[in-house]
């Protein structure tokens, strides 16, 4: 019961304020959708402890009967049905805390904001929706709660949709992402046609039941739901909507673009981990896909100028961890960083949005400086994040992360290739944190306004609580071992060498000293030389300042022939063919015209000839 | 019975309406909407109170009417027209709503027009006897092309005509195989025949039957329309008054659909087995070419006309797939596509009420000054990219998951289309709502509020419950 | 007195007949144009007469009997339009009367 209530909350939420608009004032709407994201957290956090009392495991609730699908003779019926284990308890306590924290933070951070009511609602609608997508039974309704983000995802990034740049970013987020979940319905299709179901726990069983490991349906069901991972969780290829997305509100970013929404391809392939352990192959693809976007995403997020977009390629290579958490077979720790990842990265986007505030929406780092000294509330906050996000030992980052790394190396599906490349990763973490921090809270203040604080009791509770969430996380780690028993596989550390743990421990650290020292000019050099360096870059840089120019490349790959194509046949060229037939019987028509001259002499000229030839003709 | 009365009824206010036109013309509008009201209500009381279960065909009227080639009235009625006749009242609710402002020339003769057409779409939804069909199908035809040649926008009597001569050109060749249809029942049984329920009981020689179906699927796919025949659409509904491109988006190709549905596939089931790839692939190209025009346009209802079409090939890629998935998604899709398209051109015309341009370029950042119609909009957007829990999404998902089974490949490319459409969708959405503040202009009026809130209900409702209808949906002749 | 050859009176029925068409075709002024199809009349006359002495019969001279009374009627309707054109366009072309053109 507790359960099916679960996503109304905000669902009731949500329509009040739409109704309502006009009616309501600032504290009324915000009493109504934070209460609903309280009424929201606190009901997950009784379900999980009613949860862990359950003898299975598992809770489920039925709603109703959403459609059925034919199979051959049976049906198989496609429910509004919840379903409740491990897996998705932890989602969903991750989305309505942080998801109510975050609410409370937007609640004064976009008071000022005219919008504010249109805001919150769909904040609310978006909670819904990531309810539905975490707590589905069955693929269908999954793919509703996908889309329903995806959609909400669109709205917020769009928000002040005057600016022609949001606009743009946020049909570009939604065109793009819609590829992938393109792909995930064509795997939908193909598992429904090869399986006969759709439900979830169904499936995972058929298919280990029915398919030998390395079976081909499997391969291409898992390659296409993994297409809709990528899309929905910015990894490579189709990553180029999320440091674009970042024009939405701050609040919004950490939301969606941070703590839920983009790791929601992360919860898909867990969820389907029955059906993913079928096909090896597909889950080296996963880490390897997994492993160069972290790359990618770190090398990008080093030279990046804006503090959102430095947080948005953090973010990419985060989740990138966690794909190659999954692709290595470590479910548990790729959903625990993503929770953990949650909890660190809501915070910095949080606090990185107080600064912005305060800074009068000063949002590159070399126009800010010396933040820590004006600062230092918001500045402390995000010490907290950024450690967390290098994982030095103790924070919750240091637990996940090294969970993640400990495995790679002798997992079957990633191997020791892929462990160099986590290690990079969490070196490039290091350094670029370390950039961004040097650049925007050392050196000199290199702006001129005022500090316009935001001071309000429950902004200070958001950020207080999330950054102990982020610090003591790494003690909440959630056991997934039922949810997991199937697809965990033995992995032998006989082999490992001994030197792996202290290598992995040391390596943000390394990247810390270096950067004190490769950095060290930005921690002193006047506000002068700052714009010299940002003119001054090389095409190196400014490759890895356009994301590897994966945007330009599909540019000139797909979208300029696309819109040329259609630029050219706007008239429609089949329609210009059939209408060419008009231009034929004109042609007729005119020839006809001028023989139907009115004058008699042609007339009998032409009878008489005609006469001729007829007579002619038969005579012949 | 009730259903000559509704046709009778419908022409009948209408030629009242057309009376009261040189009295008192501004009362020929509430005549049409109450006679639509009464007579829908009466018709969904009729079907509710019936003993039938409609499962199959019930033939309620039977009269000979021209002895000689031995050509009956014959009326019945189940469940798929049950269906459509009820989408019809509701968007002729819609369309005599939307045009309570628009139409202030002729009013009388405008409703007369449209409650013919109705009347028409009615007798072809409900005929059963093959020339009764064919005489309602060209019923429909003439007050609609009346409708678009009097009370169009700027190019209409070319619109007009293009539409009549592709849709004549093509029920033609429906006539030519009615007739041969009618001897071959002569040859075979001893008697002319234009019975639907005698045709079933032919034995059709493989050639033969295979350029009868053609001459009733190009009837139908113009109508539906399907890639190439498609071109009559955008310019007609580009052209037509509102409420006449609701009627045509919303009705008229849906009459397509019913055609292939109830005669080329039940008449002719080996024939267009046999046809069904090629009739695929036209769905296909109808699904990708439909959204890459849309794409292209940048006047509002064409954008729309163009979508329509790529909607339709997944109808007819659904039916082509023979088996209950892709019926049900067909069915479905038929109604969703019906509701959000009318919706989207009853947008267009609240939108050329307001700023009179169809221009996207002219458009922008309407939300400002208009939320509660920016919010509709976006939602009948987002039904037409398929966005699950609305009802077009149902129907695509039937669609295609049952098409995948018959054409794996052809259902993939097909499926590139959901991406088409949430690229003309947005771009729909974007450039009139968003973006810089070009015009600011009121909010929706309690009529339109009207118009907008009934039909997005209608759409959610069949998102979350298709049951309600799929529960009806006819399944005979698969 | 020798029978002159059917040749030769179809020969002159032909050469008349021409020079009738060709008057009908080239000529514009109306009064010249019914004549030349009076020309062509009788034209067909001359080879009904000749047709109908060669094979013994009476039915060619009906035939132009009946000819006759067509030119007759023909010039009577002829003559009448004539002087309608001449009282509505002030002159005889035939050309004036093109209204019927497409």
């Amino acid at each position: 019961m507790l359960l099916s209530l679960l996503p109304f909350y905000p669902l009731i939420s949500f329509l009040l304020i739409v109704l309502l608009k006009k009616q309501l004032s600032w504290w009324q709407t915000s009493v109504l959708s934070v209460g609903a994201m309280l009424i929201c957290a606190i009901t997950s956090l009784v379900l999980l402890n009613t949860l862990n009392q359950a003898p299975d495991g598992v809770i489920t609730s039925h709603l109703w009967r959403w459609f059925s699908l034919s199979d051959g003779d049976s049906f198989a019926s496609v429910n509004f049905s919840f379903y409740l284990d491990a897996l998705s308890a932890v989602m969903i306590c991750v989305v309505s805390c942080v998801g109510f924290l975050i609410h409370l933070f937007a609640a004064v951070y976009m008071k000022e904001d005219e919008n504010f009511s249109r805001f919150m609602a769909y904040m609310n609608l978006f909670i819904v929706a990531m309810l539905i997508l975490v707590l589905a039974d069955n693929l269908v309704l999954l793919y509703l709660g996908w889309e329903g983000v995806g959609l909400c995802s669109f709205l917020l990034i769009g928000f002040w949709y005057q600016e022609k740049a949001n606009v743009l970013a946020a049909r570009k987020a939604f065109i793009v992402t819609r590829i992938g979940d393109t792909s995930m319905a064509i795997g939908l299709f193909m598992l429904f046609n090869s399986l006969g179901s759709v439900n979830i726990v169904e499936v995972n069983e058929l298919a280990t039941a029915q398919w030998q490991v390395g079976n081909n349906d499997a391969y291409w069901i898992c390659l296409l739901l993994l297409g809709g991972a990528v899309g929905k969780s910015a990894q490579l290829p189709l990553q180029t909507w999320l440091p674009d997305a970042m024009a939405g509100p701050t609040p919004v970013s950490a939301l969606i673009h941070a703590a839920t929404m983009v790791t929601a391809g992360v919860y898909l392939i867990a969820r389907m981990n029955g059906l993913f352990i079928l096909s090896p192959q597909v889950m080296n693809y996963v880490a390897w896909i997994g492993a160069s976007t972290l790359l990618l995403a770190g090398f990008a997020a080093l030279v990046q100028s804006d503090i959102k977009r430095v947080l948005a390629y953090s973010t990419m290579s985060q989740i990138g961890y966690m794909m190659l958490a999954l692709g290595a077979g470590a479910w548990s720790a790729g959903i625990f960083h993503l929770m953990t990842h949650a909890f660190f990265k809501a915070l910095l986007f949080l606090t990185a949005g107080a600064i912005i505030y305060a800074l009068h929406h000063q949002q590159n780092i070399f126009k800010m400086g010396g933040v820590l000294k004006r600062l230092p509330f918001e500045s402390g906050l995000f010490i907290i994040g950024l450690i967390c996000l290098m994982a030095l030992p103790g924070t919750s980052g240091f637990f996940s992360k090294e969970a993640i790394i400990a495995h790679l190396w002798s997992s079957p599906t990633a191997g020791q290739a892929l462990w160099w490349c986590a290690i990079l990763g969490a070196l490039l973490t290091s350094i670029y944190s370390c950039r961004l921090f040097f650049i925007a809270f050392l050196s000199k203040e290199r702006f001129s306004h005022q500090v316009e604080n935001l001071s309000s009791v429950g902004l200070k509770i958001s950020l207080i609580t999330l950054a102990v969430l982020s610090l003591v996380g790494g003690f909440l780690a959630p056991d997934l071992s039922t949810v997991f028993a199937k697809a965990s596989q033995e992995v032998s550390h006989m082999v490992e060498p001994q030197w792996l743990h202290a290598v992995a421990i040391a390596t943000p650290i390394i990247g810390i000293v270096f950067s004190w020292f490769y950095f060290s000019k930005y921690r002193s050099v006047e506000p002068m030389n700052y714009q010299k360096a940002e003119q001054n870059q090389n095409p190196i840089v400014r490759f890895c300042f356009s994301g590897l120019g994966f945007d330009r490349l599909y540019e000139i790959l797909l979208i300029k022939p696309f819109v040329a194509i259609a630029r050219l046949n706007k008239r429609d060229v089949v329609d210009q063919l059939v209408m060419s037939l008009t231009w034929y019987i004109g042609l007729w028509r005119d020839v006809l015209v001028y023989s139907q001259n009115g004058l008699m002499r042609w007339y009998a000229a032409a009878f008489a000839i005609g006469l001729v030839c007829f007579i002619g003709g038969w005579l012949l | 019975m009730i259903i000559s009365l509704l046709m009778i009824g419908l022409v009948l206010s209408g030629g009242f309406a057309w009376y009261m036109e040189t009295k008192r013309s501004g009362q020929a509008k509430f005549i049409a909407l109450l006679a639509t009201l009464v007579l829908g209500f009466s018709f969904t009381l009729y079907i509710v109170t019936s003993p039938d279960s409609f499962a199959d065909l019930v033939l309620l009227t039977n009269v000979t009417w021209i002895s000689v080639f031995n050509i009956r009235y014959m009326i019945a009625l189940d469940n798929l027209s049950n269906l459509l006749l009820i989408l019809t009242f509701i968007l002729t609710v819609v369309a005599i709503l939307i045009s309570w402002r628009e139409i202030t020339h002729r009013q009388g003769f405008y409703y007369f027009n449209l409650l013919t057409t109705i009347a028409g779409i009615i007798g072809v939804f409900t005929a059963v006897d093959m020339f009764l069909f064919f005489f309602f199908w060209e019923v429909m035809l003439l007050p609609m092309t009346a409708l678009i040649a009097i009370w169009g926008h700027e190019n209409r009597q070319f619109a007009a005509i293009k539409f009549f001569i592709f849709t004549q050109v093509s029920s033609l060749l429906m006539l030519i195989a009615i007739i041969m249809m009618a001897f071959l029942h002569k040859q075979q049984v001893g008697q002319l025949s234009f019975a639907y329920e005698d045709w079933l009981t032919l034995t059709l020689t493989a050639d033969y039957s295979y350029y009868l179906m053609l001459g009733f699927f190009i009837a139908f796919a113009v109508k539906l329309p399907s890639f190439p025949v498609h071109s009559w659409l955008p310019d007609a509904h580009t052209q037509a008054p509102t409420a006449g491109s609701v009627l045509l988006a919303g009705i008229l190709l849906k009459t397509g659909a019913y055609g292939l549905i109830r005669f080329v596939i039940v008449l002719f089931p080996q024939a267009s087995a046999e046809f069904a790839p090629i009739a695929a692939v036209l769905a296909l190209i109808s699904i990708l070419y439909g959204a890459k025009m849309a794409f292209a346009q940048t006047d509002f209802k064409r954008l729309v006309a163009y979508s329509s079409i790529s909607h339709m090939g997944f109808v007819m890629l659904a039916l082509f797939a023979f088996n209950a998935n892709a019926f049900q998604g067909a069915v479905i899709t038929l109604v969703a596509h019906g509701l959000s398209s009318a919706a989207l051109f009853a947008f267009a015309g609240m939108i050329y009420a307001r700023i009179h341009s169809r221009d996207l370029r002219q458009m922008g950042g309407f939300w400002r000054s208009s939320p509660v119609m920016g919010g509709f909009a976006l939602a009948f957007a987002a039904a037409a990219f398929g966005m699950p829990g609305l009802a077009n999404f149902i129907g695509e998902f039937y669609s295609l998951i049952g098409a995948f089974q018959r054409f794996p490949l052809i259902t993939i490319l097909a499926a590139l289309g959901i991406i088409g459409s949430a690229i003309y969708g947005m771009l729909l959405f974007q450039s009139s709502f968003q973006g810089p503040v070009k015009n600011s202009f009121i909010d929706l009026s309690i009529r339109e509020g009207f118009i907008a809130a009934s039909l997005f209900i209608f759409l959610l409702v069949l998102g979350l419950f298709p049951n309600l209808v799929l529960q009806y949906s006819y399944n005979g002749g698969l | 007195m020798t029978a002159i050859p059917l040749e030769h009176v179809l020969i002159l029925a032909c050469i008349l007949f021409t020079i009738g068409f060709f008057g009908v075709i080239v000529r514009k002024n109306t009064l010249f144009m019914l004549m030349s199809l009076e020309v062509m009349l009788n034209a067909v006359g001359v080879a009904f007469i000749g047709a109908g002495s060669v094979w013994q019969q009476a039915d060619g001279q009906v035939m132009f009997i009946l000819i006759l009374t067509l030119a007759a009627a023909e010039v009577a309707v002829g003559l009448a339009l004539l002087i309608r054109l001449q009282q509505r366009f002030k002159s005889l072309d035939i050309d004036c009367l093109s209204q019927l053109k497409g």
